[in-house]
């Protein structure tokens, strides 16, 4: 009895989940730079509330005539401009547009609105799709007159994914009245799908399992079999699918901003800076390449990061 | 099998039904008129909006409105709102114009992304390996416009070509030669670029299903045998990695006709997409609705075919 105790002491503390998936995913270089260039971008988007808004740092908002289409790292005029209305240190560290707006302030600004939009966005549809999934996975069997469940909610689920999504969002965004909001929640209710399908094979699979049935068998109330034991068991691809969908939905943004339907001028998000900038690409190309760029490492940043999230939590990549 | 394709035909008109439904629901109830589209206009009297209403059955309830568009669809008798022309015969013409960008598109996304992802997974971990992913992720995470601009430039910077519309203005009298590589000169790039995201979804989907093939018992088998590698790989383990593409085919389709309208804005194509975008600007609800009905016919037909495609190739699966 003894040795058998001894040897157990001997071997290593057995892994937690979580030190195991951080173990696979400090391997993936990818995933790691864009945790941090996330992790940078949600300080900076938060920082950016308090500079922007709270105590006005960086004025996203005034406009100085004399000092438009500037190009980065250039001084502003003092002799012309009030004192009052310099950027900080005398700079513009990304130029100005065409009203003398500092660039890089409006970017600052633009950081909050646009992660704010991929999130909210992504709450709604991650939240919709775990409802409906889960619904279809769960009570699937439970019959409604003659059509189940979950005949009813996949049959809706294929019928969401004959739209062509983003001419659905388009035509839905263009009919409303144009507001930040109206976006943030037309992206969430035409991007669920995925989610609603991942969570109910989970939950198909789930709801066999010794654990589910144990905790029937205790007679637990099913919110807490449902919300306790199952829910947290399927969250592996919906994190991952959240991850990117925060990625497609910042780009979606900006080509709502391209054809005229983005987020209106009191916001600036860095589509509609990127697309206000494709005008003055021949002169001042800066107001169209920084938003460019800004977005793409940030968008790459999401997907490498759920791609690596995507290999770390599941278990059958990970066996090879 | 004939009863299998018929009852599943017979759920896909069911579901193109409550496709239908769905979408003349959210255009109806969506707040913005036809009526509305000018209000400004001094000319437009309150009477004219009556009668406008009035001849567009806008007053009508909205399953009246509803059967009159059926109705007027299927008779052809649809009139645009906008400029009273039959749609059928507009979204035909729109319709041509955009397959040859569809097909294009189609052939670049497949004939590029097998060899890449193939040859991805074969050098596991290879510097080919990672710079194709990586490549990939900053493909899909450019926004397509941003990257069409810079292409724009480029292009016609280094080849002093126009790129933008169909073809040359004043082009007519030339030889028919000139006048077909004006055409397929025109076409590259707006197919290429509408190419991308597919490229890099499509091309690292192959190097997974090739992963996952590889570690398979039977291509064991087939080294074990003393096959060639080519061999192995081309004949035993490709053909298995193929089956699941078959269904991808479905699926492409609605986000290329969505992605369309961005892609055919910057190049000035008169495609179905920019009729969308034209149409919902005008609020021209015949035509939205239209477009969004064959967008979600040409989907269920493409996903039936995949899926007799995929019965055929796979003698595993029976059709019951």
């Amino acid at each position: 009895m003894n040795t058998q105790q001894e040897i157990i002491d001997q071997l290593p503390p057995p892994e937690t989940q979580f030190q195991e998936f951080w173990r696979i995913l400090k391997k993936d270089r990818l995933a790691i730079f864009g945790m941090i260039v996330l992790g940078l971008l949600l300080t900076l988007a938060i920082a950016s509330k308090f500079t922007t808004e709270w105590v006005v740092i960086f004025d996203p908002s005034t406009v100085r005539l004399p000092d438009k289409f500037l190009p980065p790292m250039s001084e502003s005029s003092t002799d012309l401009v009030p004192s009052e209305d310099h950027p900080v240190f005398g700079i513009y560290l990304f130029g100005t547009d065409e009203l003398g707006r500092d660039v890089f302030a409006r970017m600052l600004q633009g950081s909050f609105v646009s992660l704010s939009i991929g999130f909210i966005a992504v709450g709604i549809s991650v939240g919709i799709g775990i409802f409906l999934g889960g619904l279809s996975g769960y009570y699937g069997n439970v019959k409604l007159g003659f059509i189940s469940i979950d005949t009813l909610i996949m049959r809706f689920t294929d019928v969401m994914l004959c739209f062509p999504t983003f001419f659905l969002i388009l035509t839905v965004v263009a009919l409303l009245p144009p507001s930040i909001y109206n976006i943030m929640i037309v992206i969430g209710v035409t991007s669920w799908m995925g989610t609603a399908r991942f969570v109910r094979a989970e939950f198909l699979s789930l709801r066999e399992q010794d654990f589910v049935i144990a905790a029937k068998a205790l007679g637990l109330p099913e919110h807490r079999i449902i919300f306790r034991h199952m829910v947290p068991n399927a969250m592996a691809p919906v994190l991952v699918s959240a991850t990117i969908g925060v990625a497609s939905a910042i780009l979606t943004e900006s080509g709502l901003s391209f054809l005229g339907f983005g987020v209106q001028p009191p916001f600036a998000t860095w589509g509609n800076i990127l697309s206000d900038g494709k005008g003055f690409i021949f002169d001042a190309p800066w107001l169209f390449f920084i938003p460019g760029f800004a977005i793409l490492i940030v968008v790459l940043a999401f997907n490498l990061f759920g791609e690596g999230l995507r290999e770390a939590l599941n278990p059958k990549l990970r066996r090879r | 099998m004939w009863t299998y394709i018929t009852r599943n035909i017979l759920q896909r008109i069911i579901t193109l039904l409550i496709v239908s439904i769905v979408a003349h629901s959210v255009i109806h109830l969506a707040p913005g008129e036809p009526s509305q589209v000018d209000p400004s206009n001094p000319r437009m009297k309150p009477s004219d909006i009556e009668n406008i209403r009035a001849a567009f059955h806008l007053d009508d309830p909205l399953h009246v409105q509803y059967v009159y568009w059926m109705r007027d669809l299927f008779t052809g008798e649809l009139k645009s709102f906008k400029d009273n022309q039959p749609v059928l015969p507009k979204i035909w013409q729109r319709f041509l114009n955009s397959l040859p960008l569809l097909i294009c598109a189609t052939l670049i996304i497949w004939s590029l992304s097998f060899p890449t992802g193939i040859h991805a997974a074969m050098r596991r971990g290879s510097a080919y390996d990672r710079t194709t992913t990586f490549t990939a992720y900053a493909l899909i995470s450019i926004p397509g416009f941003f990257l069409s601009y810079i292409m724009i430039l480029w292009v016609v910077n280094t080849f002093n070509v126009p790129v933008i519309g169909m073809k040359t203005f004043g082009m007519e009298d030339a030889d028919v030669a000139f006048r077909l590589m004006d055409r397929l000169w025109h076409l590259v790039i707006p197919s290429l670029m509408s190419a991308i995201g597919g490229i890099a979804v499509l091309s690292r989907y192959v190097r997974s299903q090739m992963l996952e093939v590889v570690g398979q018992d039977y291509v064991r088998t087939a080294r074990a045998k003393g096959l060639s590698e080519d061999n192995v790989i081309y004949r035993h383990a490709l053909q298995n990695a193929l089956l699941p593409f078959v269904t991808m085919f479905g699926f492409l389709l609605p986000a290329l006709i969505g992605g369309s309208v961005i892609f055919e804005q910057i190049f000035a194509w008169p495609g179905l997409g920019r009729l969308g975008y034209e149409a919902i600007l005008a609020r021209d609800f015949p035509v939205i609705l239209t477009i969004n009905f064959i967008a979600a016919v040409l989907t269920l037909a493409g996903t039936l075919i995949s899926d007799l495609l995929y019965a055929v190739v796979d003698p595993r699966i029976r059709l019951q």
